[in-house]
């Protein structure tokens, strides 16, 4: 259970990062938080030559509110963006949803971009930027670009990152004033990975309804949003939606649950997502 | 280049270390091995168990999920550093008293989740301490003892007598 040799680069700026990993192609791999990748070395699944510890580069780590934005670094630990005032005020979902990830020490490493850039199939963060419609900073050799949200996550583990692209940070847009929001997740154990999480957002002009631990990761239930758009917040739209959520989730069946259960799931978390955000929206 | 060695200074419960370590040697090995702080336990070595667990600048982390290198500059703390001479820190006492360990494989990495759990609250109920526990797996106490063990600690350390 030791990791494999691997040479180790601690670049102080984020174009001497950018560099390092142009010049060494695919041998090298960005080093974040490391609460997953250091688990993959020393279990020698991961054996990259080159780690690239993005650990002293202090700019990245920052959380600001700016441009209407929230504008998270990827290396901002979990635990500090589950502390942050601002974050607590303005987008309210990112805390309750980062209180099911591990655990405190894992929060306390682990950070928001290296969760993203990794894109396990149940995690947290990445069903919640896909329903915030957050937007990701990538910078590659050639210069900046941004990724919508709805475009980052390929699929389990896979992002639309490219090998030489770091991801910078990451921009939640302000919530519109009356917004309501739900997280609710099941796990087996108090911070295991979801079996199944929802998180719903109530905007005023349009609902966001995601899935994930169902497949290859977090999905919007497009059915679920048509159905709380169009009936907006009476009794039975959050129930009609659970249900056409659940209509489009596809789960099989893996050693932690068979996938009738991860269906009603599905049915039960969204409803319960739902209607969370129905008594927020407005306050 | 793969097995270069890289300078690594570090405070230790108040001393110095400093050593020429591989970039692959996790902190938890370097406190054990270099440093030959054997109270911190290695458990399941992938950042389950918890048994590692250490203050790095005052917050809790899984030792076995960091390298060394990545430690220079910090202050680190280690179980060591809870008693004062032959006198329990708190913690200690109370975990004693309340039989809130038998093989006491997962006490050291118990211990440091719970110093700054209890500093930063220093009345919680008991779903907070069962939470606070959840990143540190025992195999031996059913954990009863233990929360009871946390709530005989915070009352000691608010200067009352459970």
């Amino acid at each position: 259970m030791k990791p494999p040799p691997f040479a180790y680069e601690c670049p102080r700026d984020v174009a001497e990062a950018v560099a390092l990993l142009a010049a060494h192609g695919g041998d090298a791999r960005p080093l974040a938080g490391g609460q997953s990748l250091v688990p993959l070395l020393n279990f020698r699944l991961a054996r990259p030559a080159v780690l690239v510890d993005l650990n002293r580069i202090e700019a990245l780590a920052r959380i600001r509110v700016g441009d209407g934005a929230l504008r998270i670094g990827a290396m901002a630990r979990q635990a500090a963006v589950e502390a942050d005032a601002d974050v607590a005020r303005g987008w309210p979902i990112l805390p309750a949803a980062i209180g099911h990830i591990a655990h405190p020490q894992i929060r306390n490493r682990g950070t928001v971009g290296g969760s993203l850039a990794h894109n396990d199939p149940a995690a947290e963060l990445p069903a919640v930027m896909l329903a915030l419609d957050a937007e990701m900073i990538a910078q590659g050799p050639q210069g900046q670009r941004t990724i919508a949200a709805r475009e980052f996550f390929a699929g389990t583990m896979e992002t639309a990152l490219r090998p030489d692209e770091l991801l910078t940070e990451i921009r939640v847009p302000a919530l519109p004033e009356g917004t309501g929001w739900g997280f609710q997740e099941a796990a087996r154990r108090q911070g295991d990975f979801a079996l199944v999480a929802v998180a719903v957002v109530l905007k005023p002009d349009g609902a966001r309804v995601v899935v994930t631990g169902t497949g290859d990761g977090p999905a919007h239930m497009e059915a679920a949003e048509a159905v709380v758009a169009e009936r907006g917040t009476d009794a039975d739209a959050c129930e009609a939606a659970g249900d056409a959520a659940a209509a489009a989730s596809e789960p099989a069946d893996d050693p932690h649950a068979p996938a009738w259960y991860r269906q009603k799931l599905v049915t039960a978390l969204t409803r319960r997502a739902c209607r969370e955000a129905v008594i927020r929206m407005g306050r | 280049m793969a097995g270069q060695q890289h300078t690594v200074r570090v405070t230790i419960n108040g001393e110095d270390y400093e050593g020429p370590v591989e970039a692959r040697l996790l902190l938890s090995d370097f406190i054990r091995h270099e440093a030959g702080l054997t109270g911190t336990h290695v458990g399941c070595e992938h950042g389950v168990c918890g048994a590692c667990t250490v203050l790095v600048d005052g917050a809790p982390v899984r030792s076995c999920l960091m390298f060394a290198v990545q430690a220079d500059g910090a202050s680190l703390e280690t179980v060591e550093a809870l008693a004062d001479g032959r006198t329990l820190h708190p913690l200690q006492e109370a975990f004693r008293r309340e039989h809130g360990l038998q093989c006491g494989y997962c006490t050291p990495g118990i211990l440091m989740t719970l110093k700054p759990f209890l500093e930063a609250n220093p009345a919680p109920s008991d779903a907070e301490i069962r939470k606070a526990l959840s990143g540190n797996l025992c195999r031996c106490t059913g954990y009863q003892q233990i929360v009871a063990a946390v709530r005989r600690a915070a009352a000691m350390l608010r200067g009352e007598d459970p």
